[in-house]
C-alpha cells in the first residue's frame, strides 16, 4: 500500500515540529527518514500511524484519505523504540494479541492462531522462545519479537522507530541486514526512523533527510550521499570539510586558493561555503600543477582500512581531516608534525543566502 | 530461578557489608540501639499494651465485650464503611491515575492538587463539610428532611465521610507507577486493534495489579480505622451510628476499660493484618522486578 503524505503541519505549543511535509512512499519501498534528534521524524511517524494527529495537512494510504481514519483501523503494524512489549505476557502472547482481541467474528480459531503465531516466531527465528517472557530475553530478541507482533495483524504499512536504536553497535549491524532480507522477502510498505546515517544508508531504498520540521532531501543512498541538497545534508551524512569563502565567476576563492566548481559561472563575488569530503583531500608531498594549502600533519588514526589524518593549515591554522587509502599511505610514508601541501577534490559551493 | 535469586541477594549484602563502604562498629551499634529504643517506645509498647490490657479479665471477658450487641453493630458499621468506601475509590483512583499518568490535559495539576486534598485537611472539618452541606441547617438538609432522608447521623453521612478521607489512597499509588510504565504498551496495544476496555484489562490492570492491591489495602485500613470525620457526622448512637473506633471511646469514657481495649484489640489485629499483607505485597512485587531485571541482564 502506497502512502502519500500532503501539507503536514504539526505544532506543540510554539514548537513548529513539522512544517509543510510532503512525502510519497510508493508500494513496497523501505524509507528512512533521517534526522538529528528533534527533528520531527518521530512525530511524523506517529501521524502516519495515527497516534498523532496532524494540525493541518492529510495522510493518504494507497490514494484514499486516512486523516481521520482511526489508529485501529490503519492496518499498519508499529515498532515502538523501546519495543514495548506487554511485560506479564509470554512471547507467544505478545504476538497472539493483534488475533486475539479481534471481535469474535474476525477472530481466528485457536488453532489457527498457534499457527499463525508459531510461523511468525519462526520467520524471527525466536520460535524457541515462545513460552518466554519479554524481560527474560536479550534487546536483538525483543526486537525481532516486537516485529513478529507487529507483522502478526497482517499490517499494509510497517512503521518503526529507531528500530536499532537501543543495541549495541555487532547486534545493531545484524538486524539493520536481517531487516532488509526480511523486507525483500515480505515487500510490506515500509518507513523506519533514524538518526544513525550509515544505518539509513545500508538498509532504505530511499533516505528523506529531515532537520527542524523540514524535508532537507529526499532520493537514494547513492543521491543523498554524492549529491546532498544543502549544507545540512553535507554535514548530517558523513565527514565533511567546510570552507568559508567567495564565489566569482566559475571559481571558488578559500583564502589564497582558487578552486575550481562546477557551475557558477553567473555567479559574482557572492560569500559562499565550499564543502569537501575527507577522501577527496588529496595530500602531497610537493606542490603540484593545481592549487593547495600547505599544512602540518597533526594526527594520524591508521586503524581500518582508510587512514584517517588530522591536518592544520598553515596560513590560518584551521583543521582539515583527510582519508587516505592504506596503499597511498604507505607511499607518502607520512609521520607526524611533517609539512605537506593539500589539494580539495570535487569542491561543492552552497551560496550563503541573506536572511 | 528463585534460587539463583536468592543468590545472587546473598552476593549483593556480602558486597554492601564489605570494609571498605561500611561504618566503624560503634556507630552502627549506636544508631540500630536508638532506633531499637525509638520503635519499642512508641509502637511495641503501646502495642503490646493493647492486647494486655484487653485480657487482663480473662478470655472470656474478652469474648463477652465483643460479641455484645452494641459492639457486633459498630463492627458490622465499620464493615459496610469499608466494603462501600473501598471499591469506589478503587474504580475512581484507577480511572484518575490513568487519566493522569497516560494523557495529557488541561488541569491536571488542579486535578492532582485536588486528590491529595483530603490528606491535607483535617478529618474533622473533613465531617463538617457534610454537616454543613446535608446536616440540618445546611444546603439540603430542608429537602432531606422533607424527603425523609437521614445522611447526617446516619450510615449515609459516615460512609460519605469515609470516601473522602481514604480517597487519595489508590490513585496517590497508582500514579507514580503508571507515569514511570509510561503509555507505549498501550500504544502498541492500539496499533494492533485492541479497543479501550481490552487495553484496560489485557494490559494496563495487569502491569499495576501490586501498586493497586496495596493501595487497596491502605484504603481498608484507613476505612476501618477513621476516626475524626465519622466522630463529626456520626452523632455516636449506640447500636446504630457507631463504628468501631468511636465505639472504644464510648467505652473508654465509660471507664470500661476491658471492653475497650478488647474493641480496639481488634483495631490493632487489624492493623497488624494489614501490615503483614502489604509486606507480603512489597516482596511480591519486588521479586517479579528482580527476576525481570536479572533475566534481562543475561
Amino acid at each position: 500500500m502506497s502512502i502519500a503524505i500532503r501539507n503536514i503541519h504539526k505544532r506543540f505549543g510554539k514548537f513548529h515540529a513539522l512544517n509543510n511535509i510532503n512525502l510519497d512512499v510508493p508500494t513496497g519501498e523501505l524509507v528512512a527518514l533521517l534526522g538529528p534528534s528533534g527533528c520531527g521524524k518521530t512525530t511524523l511517524l506517529r501521524i502516519i500511524a495515527g497516534l498523532e494527529a496532524a494540525d493541518e495537512g492529510s495522510i493518504l494510504f494507497h490514494g484514499s484519505d486516512a486523516t481521520s481514519r482511526d489508529v485501529r483501523e490503519r492496518e499498519v503494524g508499529f515498532v515502538f523504540q523501546h519495543y514495548a512489549l506487554f511485560r506479564h505476557m509470554t512471547v507467544f502472547e505478545n504476538v497472539a494479541f493483534g488475533l486475539r482481541v479481534r471481535p469474535r467474528k474476525t477472530r481466528p480459531s485457536e488453532a489457527e492462531i498457534h499457527r499463525r503465531v508459531h510461523a511468525l516466531l519462526e520467520l524471527v527465528q525466536l520460535d524457541w522462545l515462545a513460552g518466554r517472557y519479554p524481560p527474560q530475553l536479550s534487546g536483538g530478541q525483543r526486537q525481532r519479537i516486537a516485529l513478529a507482533r507487529a507483522l502478526a495483524v497482517e499490517p499494509k504499512v510497517l512503521l518503526l522507530d529507531e528500530p536499532f536504536g537501543a543495541l549495541d553497535a555487532k547486534v545493531r549491524k545484524d538486524l539493520r541486514r536481517w531487516l532488509r532480507r526480511l523486507h525483500d522477502e515480505l515487500h510490506i510498505t515500509s518507513v523506519f526512523v533514524t538518526h544513525d546515517q550509515e544505518e539509513a544508508l545500508e538498509v532504505a531504498d530511499r533516505i528523506v533527510v529531515m532537520n527542524q520540521g523540514n524535508i532537507e532531501q529526499i532520493g537514494s543512498p547513492q543521491e543523498v550521499y554524492d549529491k546532498p541538497a544543502s549544507p545540512f545534508v553535507y554535514k548530517f551524512l558523513g565527514n565533511v570539510n567546510q570552507f568559508h569563502g567567495r564565489v566569482h565567476a566559475g571559481k571558488a576563492h578559500i583564502d589564497t586558493l582558487a578552486l575550481d566548481i562546477d557551475g557558477h559561472h553567473e555567479t559574482d563575488n557572492t560569500p559562499a561555503h565550499a564543502f569537501v569530503r575527507p577522501h577527496d583531500i588529496e595530500v602531497l608531498r610537493e606542490r603540484g600543477t593545481q592549487p593547495a594549502f600547505s599544512a602540518v600533519v597533526n594526527y594520524i588514526n591508521a586503524i581500518g582500512p582508510l587512514v584517517r589524518i588530522e591536518l592544520q593549515r598553515q596560513d590560518n591554522q584551521s583543521i582539515v581531516e583527510a582519508e587516505l587509502t592504506r596503499e597511498r599511505f604507505r607511499e607518502l610514508a607520512l609521520q607526524q608534525g611533517e609539512a605537506v601541501y593539500i589539494q580539495p577534490r570535487n569542491v561543492r559551493v552552497f551560496l550563503d543566502v541573506p536572511n | 530461578m528463585s534460587s539463583t535469586v536468592s543468590n545472587l541477594g546473598h552476593y549483593q549484602a556480602k558486597v554492601a557489608r564489605s570494609r571498605a563502604t561500611s561504618e566503624p562498629a560503634w556507630i552502627r551499634w549506636s544508631l540500630i540501639a536508638i532506633a531499637l529504643a525509638f520503635l519499642s517506645l512508641f509502637l511495641f509498647i503501646p502495642l503490646a499494651a493493647v492486647f494486655t490490657e484487653a485480657l487482663r479479665k480473662g478470655f472470656e471477658t474478652y469474648i463477652a465485650a465483643l460479641v455484645e450487641p452494641d459492639a457486633l453493630s459498630a463492627i458490622k458499621l465499620t464493615v459496610i464503611a469499608a466494603v462501600i468506601s473501598v471499591p469506589l475509590n478503587l474504580v475512581f483512583g484507577v480511572a484518575a491515575a490513568w487519566a493522569i499518568a497516560k494523557f495529557d490535559f488541561k488541569g491536571k495539576s488542579v486535578l492532582i492538587t485536588l486528590i491529595d486534598l483530603p490528606f491535607a485537611v483535617s478529618p474533622v472539618i473533613a465531617g463538617l463539610i457534610y454537616v454543613l452541606i446535608f446536616g440540618l441547617q445546611g444546603w439540603f438538609g430542608e429537602w432531606l428532611i422533607d424527603h425523609d432522608y437521614k445522611v447526617i447521623f446516619a450510615i449515609p453521612g459516615i460512609v460519605l465521610a469515609t470516601v473522602f478521607v481514604t480517597f487519595p489512597f489508590v490513585a496517590r499509588e497508582l500514579i507514580p507507577l503508571m507515569q514511570a510504565q509510561g503509555k507505549e504498551e498501550e500504544e502498541a496495544a492500539l496499533v494492533l486493534g485492541a479497543s479501550g476496555w481490552q487495553i484496560l484489562w489485557r494490559v494496563t490492570l495487569p502491569n499495576i495489579k501490586w501498586g493497586l492491591l496495596y493501595g487497596v489495602i491502605l484504603t481498608n485500613a484507613r476505612a476501618m480505622g477513621e476516626f475524626g470525620a465519622v466522630s463529626v457526622v456520626s452523632g455516636h448512637i449506640r447500636g446504630l451510628t457507631n463504628t468501631m473506633p468511636l465505639h472504644v471511646e464510648i467505652l473508654y469514657n465509660e471507664y470500661n476499660y476491658a471492653a475497650a481495649f478488647a474493641v480496639a484489640s481488634l483495631l490493632a489485629f487489624l492493623a497488624l493484618v494489614t501490615l503483614a499483607l502489604k509486606t507480603f505485597i512489597e516482596w511480591q512485587s519486588a521479586r517479579s522486578a528482580r527476576t525481570n531485571e536479572q533475566s534481562s541482564e543475561e
